[in-house]
């Protein structure tokens, strides 16, 4: 049996991304992620191929790794919502450049300064992209210790495959949590393919142009036509979920990361009233896994969507029913993190509003008797 | 010492700047238009045969001051000064 | 006859779209030559700016990473530390570096970083259309300062090379111009110092030059450099600002 380790969310992260090949780490103090910067400060002090450097700011920090990116490191910076958003300009740039890259966002309260607790509001900023113009990030979420890991670990592959900058997306409580884990295998870095595309110096080969400036509209077009194939073939090839209990449910809650250990707690506890409630978790963001959730929306009653925030998923769950199911949505924003409890009785309120308005029985509260008279 | 430069018309752009800096007020500019529009500089003994050039050094202060690497100069080197023995005693 | 001066390898055979008596045009060569001179072209890595000279990688026959505007020291400081013996330059206008990029400029600065970076300074934002920069002198018009520039309401033109200089990690900061052949050569030899203080694993190196910018300043280029000579070089003297090689 492999070994398990007890090890805290962003120590999780950090020791599987240098198992990974990661060799460049810049970032930023900021709460509640910073663990995952002295680990690495830590860890790269030890080896000599490893560059670690804490820059004057988020922004500069994703700058240098573009520098790092383009040199043909695998690099990672890691932050939380405002310092992620100092970095959507650079991203943009990794996108247009089609540089690898694997950026944290270990999210908090918002917006603004918001706090340092767990949330899960930032979930727009990373499927639709902060940045300017035309791309989309791969975005990873990351429920568990064992998937820090190895969505770390997938994260610097996919980055490399695709040529392009990879998300990881996990809250405060996440990063701080200790769970036992057991850490992927050092990758060798020599086996890793090879970039015919880096800059090194144009030691016997012609010199090559990194750019995303593209004066001539065709040639900007001819981009942003191959990058749309790459997120075409990235939403047909990765898109990945956890489906709990959920061949007999009648009702879904959807949540991923934290939200989605709360509402495991949730599903158990209305199991344990009667419903046939499941689990949908999403588990890579974006691409959304919207095909395994459309085929069931026939067959259910509602989807709950349930976020850390005041609804950001539940419109792509929308967008993946496209109306063949209801879908509603439980939200606590601003770092609070509510219990199973909790909604296990909002799980068991929507499941007798349903049940009343499938057997046409007049509602007892008002806003059900609303809701059975409107057309929702 | 005599030496003579090559202006690339088109890729001249008509800044003039090699004109100011000539010690010995040889390039001015040409009444032609080049094929982007501008009035290239000229060196004035352009068409003159080699033998003949008197005023051109090759110093390249031209080439030195022209933004666009629009001029090759050419000098003599000391053994084309002295002709060989050969060439001197016919 | 012999050739005695031509295109350096560096330099592809691109015609520069810069305007008629432009300095980006010279202080490209100067920095082609300076490559040459010291064999580095292959292994070499430029950063270029967002701004006139972006294009520059159309020119360089070296690699060449374009930079979001203002972050070129911080792109030029995440390859020469993956690529310590790779040399790497960035080449920035007024704008890009003293103004938006004042902060990654100032820290890679301190952090002594090995890179050298080409300030090329006209006193404006010549690829947007000649707007303030933080160069721009006290009552020059710009398309943004239309009254001239007042110190007390646009500030005072920024030294950064001066701000550079008090920074331990700097450790060679120069500044020159390129209106005469004369300080067209001390700018190459400039240059060609800033690198050898990068390949001597020195600390990092600064050349500011002081540019013309006909179109923008609406002058002929003549009037250009005598601008450069007699106006900006009043609030931006030409010296060694900082040689501790």
């Amino acid at each position: 049996m492999a070994k398990k380790v007890l090890m805290r969310g962003t120590h999780v992260l950090g020791e599987a991304a240098i198992r990974a090949g990661c060799r460049a780490y810049f970032g930023y103090p900021i709460t509640p992620q910073n663990e995952l910067p002295e680990y690495m400060a830590a860890a790269f002090v030890k080896m000599d191929d490893a560059v670690f450097l804490q820059a004057e700011s988020e922004l500069a920090s994703i700058n240098m790794v573009i520098g790092a990116s383009v040199a043909g490191a695998r690099v990672m910076t890691s932050s939380s919502s405002p310092g992620v958003s100092l970095k959507q300009e650079g991203i943009s740039y990794l996108a247009g450049m089609e540089l690898p890259a694997v950026v944290v966002n270990m999210m908090r309260g918002g917006p603004g300064l918001g706090n340092i607790a767990p949330s899960q509001s930032d979930y727009f900023q990373a499927t639709r992209g902060g940045g300017h113009g035309d791309y989309r990030t791969i975005v990873l979420a990351p429920a568990y210790g064992q998937e820090i890991a190895d969505m770390t670990v997938a994260a610097f592959d996919l980055a490399d495959h695709y040529r392009t900058p990879v998300m990881i997306l996990g809250d405060g409580m996440m990063g701080q949590m200790m769970e036992p884990v057991v850490l992927p295998e050092p990758v060798d870095l020599a086996s890793l393919p090879s970039k015919d595309w880096l800059l090194d110096g144009c030691a016997g080969r012609p010199s090559r142009i990194m750019r995303s400036l593209w004066l001539d509209p065709p040639l900007l077009e001819e981009l942003n036509w191959r990058l749309a194939r790459k997120y075409e073939a990235i939403t047909r090839e990765i898109p990945d979920q956890e489906m709990y209990l959920l061949d007999d449910a009648d009702l879904v809650v959807a949540a991923y990361g934290t939200a989605a250990r709360i509402a495991k707690g949730a599903v158990h506890r209305a199991r344990e009233m009667g419903i046939r409630v499941g689990l949908y978790r999403p588990k890579t963001l974006w691409p959304f896994p919207a095909e395994a959730l459309a085929q069931m929306s026939r067959s259910i009653g509602e989807i709950i969507v349930f976020e850390l925030n005041i609804g950001q998923m539940v419109e792509d769950v929308r967008l993946a029913v496209e109306g063949k199911c209801g879908v509603s949505f439980y939200g606590r924003p601003g770092g609070v993190v509510p219990t199973p409890e909790e909604l296990a009785r909002i799980i068991s309120s929507t499941y007798h509003k349903l049940e009343s308005r499938r057997h046409g029985g007049a509602d007892i509260s008002g806003e059900a008797g609303l809701r059975a008279v409107g057309s929702v | 010492m005599k030496g003579r430069i090559e202006i690339d018309k088109e890729r001249c752009k008509g800044c003039h700047l090699c004109i100011g800096v000539c010690p010995k007020k040889q390039i001015d500019i040409s009444e032609e238009l080049n094929s982007k529009g501008y009035y290239p500089a000229r060196f004035q003994e352009e068409n003159l045969p080699d033998s003949e050039k008197s005023k051109c050094t090759g110093c390249a202060l031209c080439a030195v001051m022209c933004p666009d690497v629009a001029i090759e100069v050419y000098r003599e080197t000391k053994d084309e000064n002295e002709p060989n023995d050969e060439a001197k005693e016919e | 006859m012999k050739k005695v001066f031509s295109r350096p390898r560096s330099l592809k055979e691109t015609p520069f779209h810069y305007c008629p008596g432009c300095g980006h045009s010279v202080i490209h060569r100067l920095v082609a030559e300076v490559i040459d001179e010291l064999g580095l072209r292959e292994r070499t890595v430029g950063v270029p700016p967002a701004g006139c000279a972006v294009l520059a990688y159309n020119y360089f026959d070296v690699d060449m990473v374009e930079a979001p505007h203002g972050r070129a020291a911080a792109v030029a400081t995440g390859i020469k530390r993956i690529l310590p013996d790779r040399v790497v330059f960035t080449y920035q206008g007024d704008g890009d570096i003293a103004a938006i990029g004042t902060a990654e400029t100032i820290h890679a600065a301190n952090r002594g970083e090995r890179v050298t970076c080409i300030f090329v300074n006209n006193a404006v934002y010549g690829m947007t259309g000649g707007q303030m920069a933080p160069t721009t002198l006290l009552g020059q018009v710009t398309t943004t300062s239309p009254q001239g520039r007042l110190a007390r309401r646009e500030g005072n033109p920024l030294d950064l090379s001066q701000m550079l200089a008090v920074a331990a990690g700097s450790v060679y900061i120069e500044r020159t111009s390129v209106t005469s052949p004369k300080n067209i050569l001390k700018t190459r030899k400039a240059i060609k110092k800033a690198f050898l203080t990068q390949l001597e694993d020195k600390g990092f190196s600064l050349v500011e030059i002081l540019s013309p910018c006909p179109t923008n300043w609406k002058m002929t280029p003549s009037e250009a450099i005598r601008w450069v000579d007699e106006s900006m070089t009043k609030f931006f003297p030409l010296k060694v600002i900082k040689d501790a090689v």
